[in-house]
């Protein structure tokens, strides 16, 4: 997040212009949940569809709640220790005037309270591809409860609040390559250890169900995409929002082509689920990035994940972990990659005057860059790690084989995603009446 | 009385159908049907993950005829199913004790 710019002698007043900007942003930062939903959803099996799409869902429910509590209060509350913030006038967001600016900038805290919300919600779900089609309900909802108390809130103090060590550090962070794709990458790598395999991974084949969904997710994942990374600069007065806004335009583009050719020339076809995964890869990279980089720096970043995202994918089948949608090869990979090249193709002009290799400024930007990225990976992986095995060792983690094989959303929704009984439009199921209630049928006995 | 049956491309359906019609058969049954022969299926790629898709998607054709059109019949399917290509299809007939037309109760011959 952008360092409070605070003219002594000219407090900043409300920007109409830049407010309504924000709850744009926010909205559309909202949106690349759904999005994130369909693009998972249709890359799973038909049985587990619902699931995939719930497991989105309800962090826009559960977080929403947990951020108004004392979410945005750690995250963004006052310092303490570098570690993690806390404000009482922002637990229940009661202490905040609805004309109150926050911290330096020419938009309400509710504003800011609310796009940041979005960053929280959108940040668990990613983790949730990873673990598609065997983890209980009940357990993922848990985890991602107590998983941003104990990680994203601090996390995004560490990168984004003033006074978190990250930030003071100097780690170039823009819009949440560290904080959320790193972050929610290592986390999934740190689950998926605990809770294992999915059965016949590497036997049965687990291809996509409807990439036109896929499609559909990764198209709204970009539109919103927009308010994620040109949003982060709380508005656009002096057109770093507007460079983060064609950077993050620039990079998808270069990202899908690059794991377009990737694959054309490895697998012999230009594939839509690699079109898709690219432009993820490239708004990923782009993500912590796109506020340090030129234009054309951007086109390097965006092809550099892109090929190395479509390369990192694989890996899953070399090294034998379960992630089932790719969450570490395209986020943490992707992550990883925006982050450090900051590094490297910073030019010193855009969101700060730290410049990077290829720019005059050394490899001190890079260090400070590795910092950042190896700090919140390793901390996220081992919290995230412990956190599961916990709730495995209490409510367990996974739904039991059979329901796995069976289809998880029959068990844990009661429902599936789709009605194949042809024959008579329907009559593989039937409608059972709601049981009378205790009183209506007592009366029944009695006549 | 045979039955002939035709494992075929689907998209030969339109061209066997006037074939059939023009040597005067007057119903046919025609059945979704997926399977394999010699060629096997063909390969499909997700994200590097390479899956072999064995049973690809044929049309199975249905048709009751007199004993003496038979042959002649199995010879208009196949020149009008044929492309030339591997996974072209099978054509067989057998024999048929009985046939009945539902509406009129016809049998035999009749029915057809």
């Amino acid at each position: 997040m952008a360092p409070a710019i605070t003219l002594a002698a000219d407090a900043p007043t409300l920007s109409a212009a830049n407010t309504g900007f924000m709850l744009i942003c926010s909205a559309l930062v909202l949106i690349m949940t759904p999005g994130l939903a369909f693009f998972y959803g249709g890359m799973v099996r038909v049985k587990s569809t619902l699931n995939m799409l719930m497991m989105s869902f309800i962090s826009m429910g559960i977080i929403t709640i947990l951020w108004v509590l004392y979410g945005f209060s750690m995250a963004f509350g006052t310092d303490s220790g570098s570690i993690v913030g806390w404000s009482s006038d922002f637990v229940g967001l009661s202490g905040i005037g609805k004309m109150e600016l926050w911290d330096g900038y020419t938009i309400p805290i509710y504003v800011f309270a609310v796009f940041q919300l979005m960053f929280a919600i959108i940040t668990p779900a990613l983790i949730s591809g990873a673990l598609a089609d065997r983890v209980k309900f009940t357990a993922w909802s848990l985890f991602i409860a107590l998983w941003a108390t104990i990680v994203y809130f601090p996390v995004a103090h560490w990168v984004w609040g003033t006074g978190g060590w990250a930030f003071e550090l100097g780690v170039i962070d823009f819009a949440g390559g560290t904080a959320v794709h790193i972050n929610a990458g290592a986390a999934a790598l740190g689950v998926i250890l605990v809770i294992g395999k999915r059965v016949g991974f590497k036997k049965d084949p687990m291809r996509p169900h409807s990439l036109p969904l896929v499609m559909l997710g990764a198209g709204l994942l970009w539109f919103g995409w927009f308010g994620f990374n040109a949003g982060s600069w709380l508005g656009n007065d002096d057109g770093v929002g507007a460079l983060m806004f064609v950077n993050t335009q620039i990079a998808t583009a270069a990202a899908m082509l690059a794991w377009l050719a990737y694959e054309k020339i490895r697998h012999g076809a230009f594939t839509t689920l690699g079109a898709a995964s690219g432009a993820v890869a490239g708004l990923v990279a782009i993500t912590p990035s796109g506020g340090a980089v030129s234009p054309l720096g951007a086109i390097a970043v965006g092809a550099i994940a892109g090929v190395l995202c479509a390369m990192a994918v694989g890996l899953k089948y070399k090294f034998g972990y379960d992630d089932s949608l790719d969450v570490v090869g395209v986020h943490l990979v992707g992550g990883v990659a925006g982050s450090l090249l900051i590094g490297f193709f910073a030019t010193g002009g855009g969101q700060s005057d730290a410049a990077g290799l290829f720019y005059g400024g050394g490899l001190d930007q890079f260090w400070k860059q590795c910092a950042g990225v190896f700090g919140v990976l390793a901390y996220s992986l081992v919290a995230s790690a412990v956190l599961a095995f916990l709730i495995d060792k209490t409510i367990g983690m996974r739904v039991p084989e059979d329901v796995e094989v069976a289809g998880i959303d029959q068990e844990e929704h009661a429902e599936t995603a789709y009605d194949f009984s042809g024959a008579g439009g329907g009559a593989a199921t039937r409608t059972v009446p709601p049981a009378p209630v205790a009183g209506a049928a007592s009366k029944k006995v009695d006549a | 009385m045979k039955l002939i049956t035709a494992v075929v491309k689907p998209h030969r359906l339109d061209e066997i159908k006037e074939a059939l019609q023009a040597f005067g058969v007057h119903g046919l049954t025609v059945t979704e049907a997926s399977g394999y022969g010699r060629q096997r299926g063909h390969t499909e790629v997700y994200r590097g993950a390479e899956y072999t898709v064995d049973l690809v998607p044929k049309i199975r054709i249905e048709v009751l005829v007199e004993d003496d059109d038979a042959e002649q019949l199995l010879d208009v399917i196949v020149k009008a199913a044929r492309t030339g290509k591997i996974g072209d299809g099978k054509v067989w007939s057998v024999p048929v004790d009985t046939a009945v037309r539902v509406r009129t109760g016809e049998r035999g011959p009749d029915a057809l």
